[in-house]
This record gives C-alpha cells, sequence and structure tokens, in this order.
C-alpha cells in the first residue's frame, strides 16, 4: 500500500501532466484554426486548377499530344509512394493511420511483384516505414523548419517527383495524406497524381457546357505548363490537409488526456483521503484505547 | 461606364482579389491583353509581369505575377497566379533572388531548349524588375 506521501507525490505528478496536455491542447487549438484558414484559402486554386484542367484535357479529347505526366508511360511497374505525415508525435492514431494505409498498399504491390519506391515527407511517416521497407525509401523531406507552410515547398518536391519522372524512376506515383473532414474525424486517403487520375475526365463531363476556347499559345504547351502545375498544387493540398488533420488529431488527443488526467487525480484523491481518515481513526483509537487501559 | 465583370486573382495560397471590375491588362506568354467585359473565351499562360486592374469604382489597382495562366470567359475572368503579390507589397529582394535563380537556371541548363527557356524566363524578369523600379 503506498504512504500518504506517495500519494500525494502521484497526485502533484499528475497534476503537473495535466497543465502540459491542456496547454498542449490550447496551443494545438490556435494552430488548428490557422491551419484551416489555410486549407480553406487555398482551395479556391485547386478547384479553378481542376475545372480549367478538365476544359482543357476535353479540347484535346486525348489526343496524342497529351504529355506523358497525363497518359502515363503505359506501364505500371515502378511505383512511386508519396506518402505524408506529420513532424511531430503526440496526435492520436493520425500518423499511424496514414503509415498503415501505405503499408497495405506496399504489401499488395510487393506481392503483385511490383517495384515499389518511397518518398517520405515528415518525419514520423519515415520512422514507421524505415522499420518494415527502409530498402525502398528514396528520400525524405523535412519540413521540421518550415514554420508556415508556403507552395513553394510543395513545389519542391513537385520537381523532384517530376524530375525523377522524367528520368523514367516510376510509372505510376500515389499520394498518401489525411484528408480533413472535421476536428474529430480525419480520413486517410490514396491519391494517385501521375498519370492524372480519371477523376479529372468525369469533372469535364460534369460541366460539358464549357465554352470553346481559344488558346495561346496551343492547348498542348498550355497543358505541359499545366500539368507540372497541378501536380504542385495537389501536394500543397495534401500538406495543407495534413496540417489541419495533425492538429484537429492533436487537439483530440490532447483534450482525451487532459480528461484521463482528471479522472486520475480524482481516483488518486479520493484513496489518498481514505488513508488519511483511516489513519486519523487508527490514532483516536489508539489514544482511547491507551486512555481506557488506564 | 463600361460594364462590368467578375475578376479574380488566386494564388495558391490564398484568394487575392474578387471584384467586379472594368478592365483588367494582362501580361499574357504572346503579348499583352486587356480584358474587358463580354470577351471571348480564351485561355492563356501569363509571363512574369505586372497585372493592373481597373475596378467598376474606377480605381485602379496593380499586382506583380510570377508566372500562371488566366481563364477567360464572357461573364468573368480568372487569373491562377504561381504567386502575385499588390504592387506596394513587393519585397525588391525577393525580385533579386528570383533573378538570381533565374540566372543559375540559365548557366546550369543542360540542353538548348532548357537553356533558352531559363533565358527568356530571365529576360521577362529583368523587364519586370525594370518597369518596378520608379514605382
Amino acid at each position: 500500500m503506498a504512504s500518504l506521501k506517495d500519494l500525494r507525490n502521484r497526485i502533484a505528478s499528475v497534476k503537473a501532466t495535466q497543465k502540459i496536455t491542456k496547454a498542449m491542447q490550447m496551443v494545438a487549438a490556435a494552430k488548428l484554426r490557422r491551419a484551416q484558414e489555410a486549407a480553406e484559402a487555398a482551395r479556391p486554386y485547386s478547384e479553378r486548377m481542376g475545372a480549367v484542367l478538365a476544359n482543357i484535357t476535353q479540347a484535346i479529347g486525348g489526343g496524342g499530344d497529351a504529355p506523358a505526366l497525363m497518359t502515363g508511360t503505359g506501364r505500371d511497374d515502378v511505383h512511386l509512394l508519396i506518402v505524408c505525415t506529420a513532424e511531430r508525435g503526440l496526435c492520436g492514431g493520425f500518423n499511424s493511420q496514414i503509415a498503415r494505409l501505405a503499408r497495405d498498399h506496399i504489401r499488395r504491390l510487393l506481392a503483385d511483384g511490383k517495384q515499389v519506391k518511397i518518398i517520405c515527407v515528415g518525419k514520423k511517416g519515415f520512422d514507421i516505414l524505415r522499420r518494415d521497407y527502409g530498402s525502398l525509401i528514396l528520400e525524405r523531406v523535412d519540413l521540421r523548419e518550415v514554420k508556415t507552410l508556403g507552395f513553394v515547398n510543395a513545389d519542391a518536391i513537385a520537381r523532384k517527383v517530376i524530375h525523377l519522372f522524367n528520368e523514367g524512376g516510376f510509372d505510376i506515383c500515389t499520394l498518401f495524406y489525411s484528408q480533413f473532414k472535421s476536428v474529430i474525424s480525419q480520413i486517410p486517403t490514396a491519391q494517385q497524381i501521375i498519370p492524372a487520375a480519371p477523376a479529372s475526365a468525369a469533372a469535364a463531363t460534369g460541366n460539358g457546357a464549357a465554352a470553346v476556347y481559344e488558346y495561346e499559345p496551343e492547348p498542348g504547351e498550355i497543358l505541359s505548363d499545366l500539368i507540372p502545375r497541378n501536380i504542385a498544387v495537389q501536394i500543397f493540398r495534401a500538406l495543407l490537409e495534413n496540417a489541419a488533420g495533425e492538429m484537429g488529431a492533436k487537439m483530440s488527443a490532447m483534450d482525451n488526456a487532459t480528461r484521463n488526467a482528471g479522472d486520475m487525480i480524482n481516483r488518486l484523491s479520493i484513496t489518498y483521503n481514505r488513508q488519511r481518515q483511516a489513519q486519523i481513526t487508527k490514532e483516536l483509537i489508539e489514544i482511547i484505547s491507551g486512555a481506557e487501559a488506564l | 461606364m463600361a460594364e462590368a465583370f467578375k475578376f479574380e486573382l488566386v494564388s495558391p495560397e490564398r484568394l487575392l482579389v474578387s471584384e467586379q471590375v472594368e478592365s483588367v491588362v494582362i501580361p499574357g506568354a504572346e503579348g499583352e491583353m486587356t480584358v474587358m467585359a463580354q470577351h471571348a473565351p480564351v485561355m492563356t499562360t501569363i509571363k512574369p509581369g505586372v497585372v493592373t486592374v481597373k475596378a467598376a469604382g474606377g480605381k485602379e489597382d496593380r499586382y506583380v505575377v510570377f508566372g500562371g495562366f488566366a481563364d477567360i470567359l464572357p461573364s468573368g475572368c480568372t487569373l491562377l497566379a504561381e504567386s502575385a503579390v499588390h504592387v506596394n507589397d513587393i519585397d525588391r529582394a525577393d525580385l533579386a533572388r528570383r533573378i538570381q535563380d533565374a540566372k543559375e537556371d540559365a548557366a546550369d541548363a543542360k540542353d538548348d531548349v532548357a537553356r533558352s527557356r531559363a533565358e527568356q524566363f530571365l529576360a521577362q524578369l529583368t523587364t519586370l524588375e525594370g518597369a518596378l523600379l520608379p514605382a
């Protein structure tokens, strides 16, 4: 049985932890708002980009002059996986969920006899994947020093990916990230970015009444400018959604931790009070029985 | 007064302008163009340069954009810029850095196509710098 002093120490330490988790929760809440704003501010661009791309794809009509980034290499032997996770932990199952999705995907691909390459964005995903597939990881992009996520960061990653593609490094590229649904729900998602998923074609038929455009310069030329940019935009969006999701997950994880600490303090206090009462009673009995014996 | 139309200037980070305007001057890849209401549908890439926006109230605003493309419809115009800033907020050091980068790109270019593209980009940037200096 723990002594009173031990209990007092325990309570003090749990209280200190609770203060920390509470502070982290508040920091995460503030950061979440900022991340959410950034994600929302970036949305118009990616939406317009999608619409424009759909229009232009329709105009070209899958003609022979579509760049390889869009049509793919025609093979699917080598897969590149870009796994975006957070740089820091303490955010519940956020990182492991993304990593698990990526791992399942890798296992399936390897079972099919495909070759897999991985680029890790963020430290946590790298740590998890390194254990099983360390030899497959090409590169690890570190964004820890980055204070506010800018388009340049995404652009740098996109450049690397495109460079690799042009060298024939891979055939299909899939982006793994966590879609930000709400503060309590982030959905790990796999999205194929090279060749561009047929989703854009579906969007094109959606606004079939699109005007007949004049292109300046030629559609093919615009497209070859547009597609790399679109990849950067997709990565940027994934990073922003991830940032918002991470903060959301961290907030709810820290909220849970704070509540658990509160419960623990309550339980410990009850034990502490009971024991103190027991000790007082014991001392009283000793005094009274001592007095009676006289 | 000329008819107004909807103009939007969007960069990946945020939506900069979304308002009714009279006319917009866009630095198109194949020459500057002024867009007014009821313009024929055109899609064009843009080069680094200055976008002049004349609001419906007659107020003029200028923005510096670094590449991107414009989607013009009779009902409105959307400009997707790689990065865009208001002329008053332009950071000269940033511009100088971009020019330096472009110079390095031109020097590093492996084949003629890449080199000529990099040099073209560099020329556009220097023109832009020249245009901004007196401002």
